[in-house]
Formats: C-alpha cells, sequence, structure tokens
C-alpha cells in the first residue's frame, strides 16, 4: 500500500446560519484551496462528501461548483462519524492506487434527519441521544462514583480551549457553577454538559506520498486506522461504563501505526456528552478505569490541551457530517506546528476518535506529523 | 404498520424468532441473524431485568433485558425505590406517534 498524508484543509465557522447545505460544503472547499498552494482542480481525482443531509448528487453537485471533474464522485453517510468514515474511504482509495488526491467535504444543517435514528425501536420512546447518553451516565456514577461535578469540568476545559478556536460554535468560558447550574435535561444531564448541533463544513485533501509535496511543505500521515461497528441499535452496548466500539477501533489503530496510547501528543475525542469524554480517556488508555474524571481534572486545572484542544464537540459544536473532519484539521494543523494558541507544544503524533449513535461504531486514525 | 407495531397495539409484545437457532431475532427481521432462516413471531416473557435506569421530569426511563437478552427502553412507573438487577413486569405496551411504547412496573 501507499503511504497517504493529509495536504490541505478547509472549515466555515459552525453556528446556526440559513445557508444551504451545497453553500456550506462549496465554503469549506473555498478555504481548503484559499489556504493551498499549487493545488488545481485537474489534480484531484475524487471527489466524497460525508453527511447525513438527504439532498441527492451531492457529491457531484458540488463538484461542479468547484470545477472539478472527477474519476468518482460519491456520499458517505454513517450518522456522527460519516467525516471519519469519509476519511477512510479517500484513505483506501489513496493506498491502493485509485486515486492520487482525494477531496472529502463534510457538512451537517443543524435540522438534519440524522439526530434521531428512528429505525431503533429498542430505545422506545426514548429516541433522542440525551437517553443514552443519561444510562451512560449513571451507570459510571455507580460503578465509578463520578460526580455530575466530574462531568462538568468536561464541558468547562472545552469551552475554555474552544475559545481560541476561530470556527467555533461557542466562545464564551463556562465555570463549573455555570454548567452545573445550566437547564436540567435529565437528572444527570445538564445542557451545558452537551454538544450543540449546528450548521457548518469541513473539507481535507488527502494524498499520496508521490504528489503530496506539491500541494504542502509539511504533510501530514495517516498511520493508523481502526474502526468497528458492534450494531446499530443502541440497547446492543453490553457495558455501560465503556465503549467496545471505541476500544476495538483503537487497537486496530495502534497495531496498524504500531503506537501506544503512550505516544499519543494530542487528541481529538468525540465528548457529544461530558460523560462520552470521560470514558473514552478510559477505553482509550488515557487513563486507568474509573479514572478519567481525574485525568480531565487534571488538564483543566493545569490548562493542559492535549485532549480537544479545539474545544471537542462541546465547544466546537457539532453538525454530524463535518466533526469527525474537524477533528482531523485539528490534529493536521497541530501536527503542522500551526493550531496557534490552541497548540501543544511539540506534538508529534495525534489520534481522532470519532463515533456514532451511542458509540455503536467508532472510528479511530492515528496521524503524525 | 407492521406486525410488530400492530401487536404492541394490542399490548401484546412479540418480537422474531427461529426456531433452527431456537432464539430470539432482535430487532425485528424477516430472517435470522445468524443462520439467515426464515424468522416466526412468538410472544415474549413479559418478566425483565432491570439493566440502568434515569429520569427526566420525576418519570422514570430504563433499559430493561427480557429473555435471550433481548434489551429495550421502557418507562417504570410505581418505583419508590429500584435496584439494578431486580425484576421487572411489562405492563403495558403500545405504538404511539411511530415510536414503541413499553411501561414496566417493579416486581417487589
Amino acid at each position: 500500500m501507499r503511504k497517504v498524508g493529509i495536504a490541505a484543509s478547509g472549515l466555515t465557522e459552525f453556528s446556526k446560519n440559513d445557508l444551504p447545505i451545497d453553500t456550506l460544503m462549496l465554503s469549506a472547499v473555498k478555504s481548503l484551496f484559499d489556504e493551498s498552494q499549487n493545488l488545481s482542480q485537474k489534480d484531484i481525482d475524487v471527489v466524497i462528501t460525508s453527511t447525513n443531509d438527504n439532498n441527492k448528487y451531492l457529491a457531484n453537485i458540488i463538484s461542479e461548483l468547484s470545477g472539478i471533474s472527477p474519476k468518482s464522485a460519491h456520499a458517505i453517510e454513517s450518522l456522527c462519524n460519516s467525516g471519519t468514515s469519509g476519511i477512510v474511504s479517500a484513505y483506501s482509495y489513496v493506498a491502493s492506487g485509485l486515486a492520487d488526491s482525494v477531496l472529502v467535504i463534510g457538512a451537517e444543517k443543524s435540522n438534519n434527519p440524522g439526530l434521531v435514528l428512528e429505525w431503533d425501536k429498542s430505545r422506545g420512546q426514548y429516541t433522542h441521544p440525551i437517553y443514552w447518553s443519561s444510562m451512560f451516565t449513571n451507570a459510571h456514577m455507580r460503578k465509578y462514583g463520578t460526580t455530575l461535578e466530574d462531568i462538568a469540568y468536561v464541558s468547562a476545559k472545552n469551552h475554555r480551549n474552544a475559545i481560541n478556536n476561530p470556527y467555533a460554535f461557542f466562545k464564551k468560558e463556562f465555570t463549573i457553577d455555570e454548567i452545573m447550574k445550566s437547564k436540567p435535561l435529565t437528572e444527570n444531564l445538564r445542557l451545558y454538559d452537551c454538544s450543540m448541533p449546528c450548521d457548518g463544513a469541513a473539507a481535507v485533501l488527502v494524498s499520496a506520498e508521490n504528489t503530496i509535496k506539491k500541494f504542502t511543505d509539511s504533510p501530514v500521515w495517516i498511520s493508523g486506522i481502526g474502526q468497528k461497528s458492534i450494531s446499530a441499535g443502541f440497547t446492543k452496548n453490553e457495558e455501560l461504563t465503556s465503549m467496545s466500539s471505541v476500544i476495538q477501533s483503537a487497537s486496530s489503530a495502534c497495531q496498524m501505526a504500531k503506537k501506544t496510547i503512550s505516544d499519543i501528543d494530542v487528541a481529538e475525542l468525540h465528548d457529544a456528552f461530558g460523560i462520552c469524554e470521560i470514558i473514552e480517556l478510559e477505553d482509550l488508555g488515557f487513563a486507568p478505569k474509573g479514572k478519567g474524571s481525574t485525568y480531565v481534572k487534571n488538564l483543566y486545572d493545569t490548562d493542559d490541551k492535549k485532549i480537544n484542544p479545539r474545544g471537542g464537540l462541546i465547544g466546537s459544536g457539532h453538525p454530524l457530517g463535518a466533526t469527525g473532519i474537524a477533528q482531523t484539521i485539528e490534529i493536521f494543523q497541530q501536527l503542522q506546528g500551526k493550531a496557534n494558541k490552541r497548540q501543544v507544544e511539540g506534538a508529534k503524533t495525534g489520534l481522532v476518535q470519532n463515533m456514532s449513535a451511542a458509540a455503536t461504531s467508532s472510528t479511530v486514525l492515528i496521524l503524525e506529523s | 404498520m407492521n406486525k410488530f407495531e400492530q401487536e404492541l397495539k394490542n399490548n401484546n409484545f412479540v418480537c422474531t424468532f427461529c426456531t433452527h437457532c431456537n432464539k430470539l431475532v432482535w430487532p425485528i427481521s424477516d430472517f435470522c441473524n445468524q443462520c439467515f432462516g426464515m424468522a416466526i413471531w412468538k410472544k415474549v416473557n413479559r418478566t425483565a431485568k432491570l439493566i440502568e435506569f434515569s429520569r427526566k421530569d420525576g418519570e422514570i426511563f430504563c433499559i430493561s433485558e427480557f429473555e435471550d437478552g433481548l434489551r429495550i427502553m421502557g418507562n417504570i412507573i410505581n418505583a419508590p425505590n429500584l435496584q439494578i438487577g431486580q425484576s421487572l413486569n411489562l405492563v403495558k405496551c403500545d405504538y404511539e406517534n411511530g415510536h414503541a411504547v413499553f411501561i414496566l412496573e417493579p416486581i417487589y
């Protein structure tokens, strides 16, 4: 297989707006072209869109609007981890030699139909994601003594990190007290513990080793990929204090990259809700089981940006199809040393963890400078 | 409306079942997810085990586990106190506004 890297990126601000999905996607493509050197439309062999939007033929529409005539153009949909699934597909095209460069564009509207998986009848009338989050939260609190204040530190940390992210939905720091007193959604979940569905787009150019230097002097390599789907239905999660798909995808990614978690300098984790980041830290091996909240509090107290430096989903907003790509762009910029005030000094190896539908499926990517 | 949904409306909890593998096929499907044999319909035993629960606006919602590890989310009523692992009885099921509705009660 050929070596594959990320050559360029483009983002739109994550916000609530009236722009249609194609305009959002095109804006991210324009941003990518604006920031790339020597990139022309003719360099792009494949265009992939990642979204839950119901509009048809979007990859071909965006290709036409961008002046690209690719060999192939198609969409990828996998709920909240559509974005990294698009990147994995791009990797496969390039690694196999079917394409030299693939443009992946993810976008979502806040009113997209992907927030609730209607197919999953096992959720009964409790279809909204706050209910599964509440189940994970109570299970973790019961088993490990995690408190609501512990969980509030995830939000406080990520909102504080998001202040330095010019594309973030939130640009306001919240105190622990403000988070604790925000609107209660369930007995263990408050409004500021949650990521915000919003409008936004993100794009990356994935290229082969032999062509990537044309577009950038500092490529970032995709050295590890792991994906796992355990089910579609939430109630097939047998263990509620951990996320099996995260553990298995991380194991595959580390094996492929020949890395361990101790090699990771910076990571983007899928904090759809505060409890998710705590469980993921434990499942990925950053913290021992039951100690994820202690790890988060230490990051907060020392202003350490190692985990979710762009503010995570909680601080940045969560436009489903764009999220995994925006996470990957953050690690791309960190490993290039171009993350400005968010920069984790000396970062050489980074990790992206993106997941869907109550962790029923996950993606883990390992990137290296 | 499919048979599962129609039966829920009649307060019957049914699930697809594979006679070859002798197990419930959940989520419901025309075919067994192990042997791909044709599935038939079977009534589910209405006794369940409490896996996890939480509350919203005073209403208790939970994950309950029925026979063959079939898990669903439902509403618990008449529950002054609850213990993980305790037995529950499915007192009512329904299908409303496109959603399955399961109402359970503790067995003390």
